[in-house]
């Protein structure tokens, strides 16, 4: 579970590994042996904001399980005096936290229903993005026409337009497809995951990018078996960019999974609410003091990021390193 | 040969046609479209009545709108080169062979992959003033903690500092820049007898400086962007210390049903976005380096 695994082949950089020491070479001992004190400075440093970045979710962990009287306790204790299990209506106590059952039960939340909203709209979002974004990486990456530089510097600038810029004209677009055609936009889930099918610049950009690396040679040779350039697309490109694709998935899913803006906005029915948007409408008009459930919810809201980045570290990291090279 | 040009583009915008499509429908039509409805009086109950350039000069004239401004730029003020700083000193320090550093490096990253309605609410509770962490911690050595977030003073300092726990997606970016700066520029450093400050100031920041140039426009569209975090915390408050750019342009769209003003200050928005990118693009030739590409 780390993250140097994944980067050792690149590894070699930075000030410190140094295969070969000039200034002291035959006769001084390899500096790597002598006792650097800056090192351990180093060490006691990376010790202690690992403890800063770290210890609000464990603040986070321990306040889920409280009950509620211990949360406004003075002084507060980091592990729990007691913490309340669930105890099902037949009388049998189980291992799951009752505040995280609670939680889920709510009858001012229905986070069930969210769940089942945000993951629909994260599968349709994905499915969109990578079908689309392939697609249109493949015509930029793999097809000379007139106009491509164009169009394709054209696509990465819109990745500079804020979305609070589009959000009212795109309010009023849904609006009036709802008004003069029968698909209705507003009051649905559809203009949260509708857009995920025409692409997205910034994740076309970055299967562009690993389009480019794969050796023309295999095309050119699909091509003269008389392959046509959506054959090739499909039984070339597409096998072989699947790390590229599931950076792009799980950015989508991230990304659907977080959005907060445009549920608030598009969504009016708290049947159709997302998990973001439900636990702050919950928040907002209800939970004021009962940070025990806040933070039992939180946590079930992070816990499959988490365990997505346990299982996909590398794409992660990978994904992320490489949208910064761009310069 | 005319004709496979032709076929060419056929194919071309072919592929591309699902962007080509998105991108008129999702983003130039809006574009167009709010340009004109900030010409209008515009409550989307009604058509858009053409009311001239009124929306902006109320804009100019509008306190609450300049208070917004102000607020944005007091936390791109503060935030922008605290992460910039934090994140690069983090990534130098990650990337020093030590024990423990690939445990190290997920730790840092994990907090920036918290969603944002999660770190809201668990920073609202650090945050609290009488219970929240911080304070009892605060309390313990004898020091009585300010209201954070319900403090005029304070409150923007807060969310600021809280955006610094998000700095990990941030490091990753600047630790996959660190491995592509040659060691042999160390090595030649360190033979002209620069100590590590120096190494850092003539080698590694230099060679860094195309991701940070990068990372720097990034965060200056974002922070025009900033709405969830103050949305869920504060509400824009207290006494609208923490409304943002972009929560004003929301409350007149949806809140007010003041869509043709909102459209104007998007557009004020957009203008920001290029003139600040705009000067990012022309100060970078001073001081980005490109290694010899």
């Amino acid at each position: 579970m780390t993250l140097t695994r994944n980067r050792q082949s690149l590894e070699p950089g930075g000030q410190i590994e140094r295969p070969v020491d000039y200034r002291s070479a035959p006769c001084t001992p390899s500096p790597r042996r002598r006792r650097h004190p800056e090192r351990w400075l180093a060490f006691a440093a990376a010790c202690l904001i690992s403890v800063g970045f770290i210890f609000p979710l464990l603040w986070m962990l321990s306040t889920s399980l409280k009950p509620l009287d211990q949360t406004m306790e003075y002084p507060p204790r980091f592990i729990p005096r007691r913490i309340d299990w669930y105890t099902t209506p037949s009388g049998t106590t189980t291992p799951i936290p009752k505040n995280y059952v609670d939680v889920i039960l709510h009858d001012k939340m229905d986070f069930p229903q969210y769940t089942r909203n945000t993951l629909w709209i994260a599968a349709l979002s994905i499915i969109g993005t990578v079908i689309s974004s392939s697609l249109v990486a493949y015509g930029f990456a793999r097809i000379r026409f007139k106009g491509r530089a164009a169009l394709f510097g054209l696509m990465l600038s819109t990745m500079m337009i804020p979305f609070p810029v589009l959000m009212v004209p795109l309010f009023a677009i849904f609006r009036f497809m709802g008004d003069y055609t029968p698909i209705q936009m507003l009051g649905t889930l559809r203009p949260l995951w509708l857009p995920a099918f025409f692409g997205s610049a910034f994740n076309i950009f970055l299967l562009r990018q690993f389009y480019m690396t794969i050796p023309e040679e295999l095309s050119e040779a699909a091509r003269i078996d008389g392959c046509s350039e959506m054959g090739i697309w499909w039984r070339i490109i597409l096998p072989l960019s699947k790390p590229a694709l599931a950076v792009v998935a799980l950015f989508t899913f991230m990304g659907a999974w977080n959005n907060f803006l445009g549920p608030l906005i598009y969504l009016q029915d708290p049947s159709q609410y997302t998990l973001a948007l439900g636990l702050q409408v919950f928040q907002s008009s209800h939970g004021g003091t009962e940070w025990n459930l806040l933070m039992a919810a939180s946590l079930l809201i992070l816990s499959p990021v988490i365990v997505l980045f346990f299982l996909a570290q590398k794409t992660f990291i990978q994904g992320i390193a490489t949208t910064g090279m761009k310069g | 040969m005319h004709r496979t040009e032709t076929q060419r583009l056929a194919k071309g915008l072919a592929f591309i046609s699902p962007w080509l499509i998105g991108f008129a429908a999702f983003t130039f039509l809006p574009i167009v479209l709010s340009f004109y409805y900030s010409l209008c009086d515009f409550s989307i109950l009604k058509p858009p009545a053409y009311i001239g350039a009124e929306n902006y000069t109320d804009l100019l004239k509008d306190p609450v709108f300049w208070k917004s401004l102000k607020n944005t730029f007091y936390y791109a003020a503060m935030a922008i080169p605290a992460g910039l700083c934090v994140s690069i000193g983090l990534a130098m320090l990650l990337n020093v062979k030590m024990p423990g550093q690939a445990i190290f490096r997920t730790v840092i990253f994990l907090p920036s992959l918290v969603p944002v309605v999660a770190a809201a609410m668990l920073w609202m509770w650090l945050f609290n003033a009488r219970y929240g962490l911080f304070n009892v911690l605060l309390a313990k050595v004898g020091i009585e903690g300010p209201g954070w977030l319900s403090d005029e003073r304070w409150a923007m300092p807060s969310l600021a500092l809280m955006s610094l726990w998000g700095v990990g997606h941030a490091v990753v970016i600047y630790l996959a820049g660190l491995q592509d700066v040659p060691k042999e520029l160390y090595e030649a450093a360190e033979i002209d007898g620069a100590g590590i400050w120096r190494r850092i100031w003539h080698v590694t920041l230099p060679m860094l400086s195309p991701v940070i140039f990068f990372n720097l426009v990034m965060s200056i569209i974002g922070v025009l962007q900033v709405f969830d975090m103050p949305f869920i915390m504060t509400g824009g408050g207290p006494a609208r210390a923490t409304l943002f750019i972009a929560m004003y342009l929301r409350d007149n769209a949806f809140s007010y049903l003041k869509m043709g003003y909102a459209s104007a200050m998007a557009w004020i928005m957009l203008l920001i976005v290029l003139v600040l990118t705009g000067l990012a693009f022309w100060s970078s030739r001073r001081w980005v380096h490109y290694q010899g590409k």
